[in-house]
């Protein structure tokens, strides 16, 4: 049962770079996103460059640098594993060097908005950009519900395992499995309800 | 499967941005005519339980762990196009909110897993299902017929995201491809067991919640699903179609990696346009093809297997005194 961690923000924190506007936020970083993409294979300084320049940011936003580089890390797994690829080409270990920095600095830099960057406001940047407000709203609801799904799925969970005795192999994925299965059936049972309680409320 | 930024190139980024779009509004806009008001908590709350159920982690050999995808699962339970609407939102999230996936290549991590994942894993429902009304889950069939298009689907969507890898250049098609397909040849087994307890749960569980999910997913003409599944595998094709050309950077690493003779090796790569007809990689292709025709066969044989072992017995009949 891990994966707490994962979703851990830090977006309540406040500073200089907390404060910048959501929006501006999101361009930068897209634009940041681009740029490093854009950086030929044979000029791996501009990328360090880049990466410099997101830790001087990183280090602007007050965020607990431990808790940053341990989620960077695990998203290293996929990011080396196709970077590996590369190597079976010509000039295979620069290339490799190069992917695996210029995606290391992209993923820094999601995160960085991530933690930085409060959901509403982000519902607001979205709203702003004209996506579909009933999309807008799917995405508000999803964060609303995501905690409580999750917790309880995982309290159904340790009570199937507390009574157990030692599950393994099959045994566990048959419990997980019911598990979801519940908390699907919940779940529909739930939307139901809260759209009739919007309704009620004069959503429509 | 999330692919970071940094690996793919900025047009194909925006090309599939485009599709994905494209494909998303189509499917809000049909989600709204099935569900009517009912869409917006509908999407948002499964979305939460997606995400949740993404999140428990079951153990595999060896130490390491897998979880759902869960977007075939969805489409049988939800029906393909609000599967996709539900997808779409759990990934916007992620990668927006919590850091996971890249920002430029959202739109194609929503084409594989929001719209290759539950369209195709749908199609191949719907066809292993057959003429068994899918509003009746009853049997061994459907839980079959889970298991081996949630494999096919995460096969599928790996091989479009090799495709979007090799587009971009960021090695030999032919690598990318084995690799991706190869692992996730592996990743879809465990992704179709869990699909397949899931589902033989759920109809245990409630079996009328089952059928009532199932009803707004049959309320789907097979056309409305059989054309977009025709058109995801053409993009497929269209993806896949750069590995047909001969890259000779890659091929020949690919050649000397696999231990080919050097003869054949130059030439092969002393005809580059007829790549096809040379006759080493020729019989080296259609061996690969034989050998995932074959694994796709022993694959489909084991969710059969599944599909018996999961189906519920059939409930002893209470209505009638027993026999003397």
């Amino acid at each position: 049962m891990s994966g707490t961690h994962l979703l851990r923000s830090y977006a309540h924190l406040d500073s200089p770079i907390h404060r910048v506007r959501a929006g501006t936020k999101l361009l930068i970083t897209l634009l940041f996103v681009v740029g490093v993409v854009l950086v030929p294979v044979a000029h791996p300084l501009w990328t360090c460059a880049a990466i410099a320049l997101l830790v001087a940011v990183v280090l602007a936003a007050r965020l607990p640098l431990s808790a940053f580089l341990a989620r960077l890390a695990l998203s290293q797994p996929f990011v080396l594993g196709v970077a590996v690829l590369a190597l079976f080409q010509g000039r295979g270990l620069a290339v490799f060097a190069a992917l695996a920095l210029k995606s290391t600095a992209c993923v820094a830099a999601v995160q960085l908005f991530a933690h930085v960057t409060p959901f509403y406001d982000l519902l607001e940047v979205l709203r702003r950009a004209r996506v579909p407000s009933a999309l807008v709203l799917a995405l508000a609801l999803l964060h609303r519900y995501l905690f409580v799904v999750l917790e309880e799925s995982r309290r159904m969970h340790r009570a199937r395992t507390a009574r157990t005795w030692q599950a393994s192999g099959w045994s566990t994925w048959k419990s997980l499995a019911s598990v979801i299965a519940v908390s699907f059936v919940r779940s529909t049972a739930r939307a139901e309800r809260i759209s009739i309680a919007m309704r009620a409320r004069g959503w429509s | 499967m999330h692919i970071p930024d940094g690996f793919l190139s900025v047009p194909v980024s925006v090309a599939c941005a485009g599709l994905s779009t494209a494909a998303l509004g189509a499917a809000t806009f049909r989600a709204h005519k099935v569900l009517g008001p009912r869409a917006v908590a509908r999407v948002g709350v499964t979305a939460a339980f997606v995400f949740a159920a993404q999140m428990l982690n079951f153990p595999v050999a060896g130490g390491t762990s897998g979880h759902l995808i869960g977007g075939v699962l969805a489409a049988v339970l939800l029906g393909p196009s609000v599967a996709l609407v539900v997808m779409t939102a759990v990934l916007v999230l992620q990668c927006l909110v919590f850091g996971d996936g890249g920002i430029l290549s959202l739109g194609a991590n929503i084409l594989n897993m929001a719209v290759v994942h539950p369209f195709v894993g749908f199609a191949i429902y719907r066809l292993v299902l057959g003429r068994q009304s899918p509003s009746a889950l009853r049997g061994a069939r459907p839980i079959a017929a889970l298991a081996f298009a949630s494999w096919t689907a995460t096969v599928a969507a790996a091989a479009t995201c090799a495709g979007e890898l090799a587009l971009s250049r960021v090695a030999a098609p032919l690598v990318i491809l084995s690799a991706m397909v190869g692992v996730h040849a592996v990743i879809g087994l465990g992704e179709a067991v869990i699909s397949a307890f899931v589902l033989a749960a759920l109809i245990r569980l409630r079996p009328e919640r089952v059928d009532r999910a199932g009803s707004s997913a049959s309320s789907v003409r097979v056309a409305s699903v059989v054309v977009p599944g025709l058109v995801a595998a053409l993009a497929l094709a269209l993806f896949v179609s750069p590995f047909a050309c001969t890259w000779p950077d890659g091929l020949e690493r690919v050649v000397q990696h696999l231990g080919i003779s050097p003869a054949i090796a130059t030439l092969s790569l002393s005809a580059p346009l007829e790549g096809y007809a040379v006759p080493g990689m020729g019989s080296g292709l259609r061996t690969t093809a034989l050998a995932g025709a074959l694994g796709t066969l022993l694959v489909f044989g084991a969710c059969l297997v599944l599909g018996l072992g999961l189906s519920p017995r059939r409930m002893r009949d209470h209505t009638q005194p027993p026999r003397r």
